[in-house]
């Protein structure tokens, strides 16, 4: 910090610069012209490119999909951070590093893995024929898809937070006489919220705008499959721009809200932790 | 209510925490558990209280009353358990914390929201924070926080008190003050209490009784008073308090300790036979002159007048370190300086000897 201040003037000014001709070439920049080729043709067209029956159900399904995927990654992330951060077993640091595959593994890779599972030559493709199931270029390849894709976002951001908070107030709990469920309910859960409720949202902002697994299980049938990230592709190769950015437009919305909702949870648990740390310095 | 451990014993992994440990405490006794760290204290009281299970056994069991509570959760013990670190609810406020232990009761039985109100005000009363009950724990000193864990613990009527090193997170003077006012509670509310501490004077201070622990093993217990003049072991001596030791060994049936021959009461051994002579830096004197007893040439290294007591350190002339405590009374009479060639002589001491090799 005292270093930097010393720095000469020039210096400071080109870093900064730079740092913001980047930021509005290759973040502001997008985003504006997203919404300016939305609104070329007025706000009549900008409308009228969600009330077609393909973009409704798009959106249909993006929302049905993260409505799925975010509650199970919830209690997935939960349930993973509860076992590893109050128990100690074999095999646990390869849980913790498993964890992590999603977001070591090219989407397009996820995607595969799941055609090959359920897919009419995969795996269990014969079986699921016999039973009149389909998975793949069906919804539930999608919503697998998803899954896979987003379950590390709550369990990276609780398990941090739950290893460091120890199980001393879990016992303390126990000996006063509560239920596992109690304990759970009344001092694991309000302990993680803020954490739980970022990793939400990070999760939820993935799985509406996830592109490349989905893309792959998803067949592209419109109407039917796809999502809306798969749709703005559709429009886009079809040359109808004011469509497409139209639709983009609901995601860069997303993107802003999320950035919202992440910046003040983010102060939120970061005052809590200040608070305890303040506190602990003050009284201990 | 009473407590009875019955051998009892716990590894973890490799580590063997607990050996076949007896231990029995009276109703209405405080006993404090007293041991380094690794000596198993810890892992005992959490046995007692249901938080830990101790190895299979068909021969260990926890009693309160004479009654097995082996089988049964901590909750079902009625146990209060106060942590080291508090373990305050740190997303509820001091109140909530007090009543949580009734509030989680089953339907049936659970107070009614008046009788909780009523039962954490009087909690709040005799710790003394009534005017802080809607605070969060972290709002609190170390102080607070430990005396609101300790109402928390109380607030389920228990029918014993489990203290975990309940001081060992505070400094020096709060320590004190929370020492004192436990003993005064104690003996306010007579609950049965077992204490863990590895600070010997606050177990000393405290309790009625100590047990004094070490490698998973009960070494000594006893009234303070025993435990501290009449120690069974040297461990015991040398974790009591400060100690000068010597090396010796047995010459013509008599301890020999360099210049010094200590008649000595204990059993029959053999010429070359290891002893050890401990006194506390109370029980050394300091004189110019040869006075009859068994004494240590030595000279003074350093005088340190500044406390209760005046404590002086002197070299031996076999270069060992010794430690001496005198009333500043008898620090005047026996006028000595730094780098005086003065006489130690044993007021008092304890000689033990090597083990038998089995």
């Amino acid at each position: 910090m005292e270093a930097a201040r010393r720095d000469p003037r020039w210096l400071r000014v080109l870093l900064i610069s730079i740092t913001l001709l980047f930021l509005g070439l290759f973040l502001f920049l997008p985003l504006v012209t997203v919404f300016l080729e939305a609104l070329r043709k007025g706000l009549g067209a900008y409308f009228a490119s969600f009330k077609e029956p393909a973009a409704r159900s798009a959106i249909l399904l993006t929302l049905v999909t993260a409505a799925i995927s975010v509650p199970c990654n919830l209690l997935f992330g939960l349930t993973a951070s509860w076992a590893i951060a109050k128990f100690e077993f074999k095999g646990k640091n390869i849980l913790i590093t498993l964890i992590d595959l999603p977001f070591a593994v090219s989407p397009v890779i996820s995607g595969l893995i799941f055609v090959l599972l359920f897919g009419a030559q995969g795996w269990f493709g014969p079986w699921l024929t016999a039973h009149h199931m389909h998975v793949i270029f069906a919804v539930p390849g999608i919503v697998l898809a998803t899954i896979f894709i987003t379950f590390p976002f709550v369990a990276r951001e609780i398990i941090p937070l739950m290893q460091e908070q120890d199980t001393d107030e879990e016992y303390a709990a126990m000996s006063l006489g509560a239920s596992g469920w109690q304990t759970f309910w009344r001092v694991t859960l309000p302990n993680v919220k803020w954490a739980l409720l970022y990793g939400v949202v990070l999760c939820n902002a993935r799985a509406m705008g996830e592109f490349g697994a989905v893309s792959v299980v998803s067949g592209h049938i419109r109407g039917k499959t796809n999502t809306i990230p798969l749709h703005v592709e559709i429009l886009y190769n079809e040359y109808n721009f004011v469509a497409a950015f139209a639709v983009a437009s609901l995601l860069a919305l997303l993107a802003l809200v999320t950035l919202v909702a992440k910046t003040a949870l983010e102060a939120r648990i970061r005052r809590v932790a200040h608070d305890a740390a303040a506190a602990e310095e003050t009284f201990a | 209510m009473s407590i009875e451990a019955r051998n009892i014993s716990k590894s973890f992994g490799s580590f063997q925490a607990l050996r076949k440990v007896n231990l029995k405490v009276n109703d209405g006794e405080l006993v404090a558990l007293l041991g380094p760290s690794g000596s198993g204290k810890t892992t005992l009281l959490r046995i007692i209280s249901g938080l830990e299970e101790a190895d299979p056994d068909s021969s260990s069991a926890i009693l309160f009353n004479g009654e097995d509570v082996t089988a049964s959760r901590a909750g079902q013990r009625r146990v209060g358990f106060v942590f080291q670190h508090y373990a305050l609810f740190r997303n509820m406020s001091v109140f909530e914390n007090i009543a949580f232990g009734l509030r989680v009761r089953p339907r049936r039985v659970r107070p009614s929201e008046s009788a909780v109100r009523a039962k954490v005000q009087e909690l709040l009363k005799l710790i003394h924070l009534e005017g802080l009950a809607e605070r969060a724990p972290s709002q609190l000193s170390g102080g607070q926080r430990q005396r609101v864990a300790l109402a928390r613990a109380l607030a389920i009527e228990p029918k014993v008190l489990l203290l975990d090193e309940p001081f060992g997170a505070l400094d020096a003077k709060v320590r004190h003050s929370l020492r004192s006012w436990l003993r005064r509670l104690h003996d306010e509310i007579h609950v049965t209490s077992i204490l863990v501490t590895h600070d010997q004077e606050e177990a000393l201070e405290v309790a009625d009784r100590v047990v004094v622990m070490r490698d998973g093993r009960i070494e000594q217990e006893g009234t303070p008073d025993e435990v501290y003049h009449r120690p069974t072991s040297e461990f015991v001596m040398d974790f009591m308090g400060n100690v000068n030791l010597f090396h010796g060994r047995i010459e013509d049936g008599k301890a020999v300790f360099g210049p010094l021959v200590w008649d000595h009461s204990g059993g029959e051994f053999p010429d070359g036979h290891g002893a050890r002579l401990f006194a506390r830096p109370f029980e050394l004197d300091i004189s110019h002159e040869q006075n009859g007893r068994p004494s240590l040439r030595a000279r003074v290294t350093r005088v340190q007048s500044a406390g209760a007591q005046v404590r002086i350190e002197l070299n031996s002339e076999s270069g060992q370190t010794m430690h001496v405590e005198m009333p500043h009374a008898r620090f005047r009479e026996r006028s000595v300086a730094p780098k005086d060639e003065v006489f130690v002589s044993f007021l008092d001491g304890r000689v033990f000897f090597e083990e038998r090799k089995q």
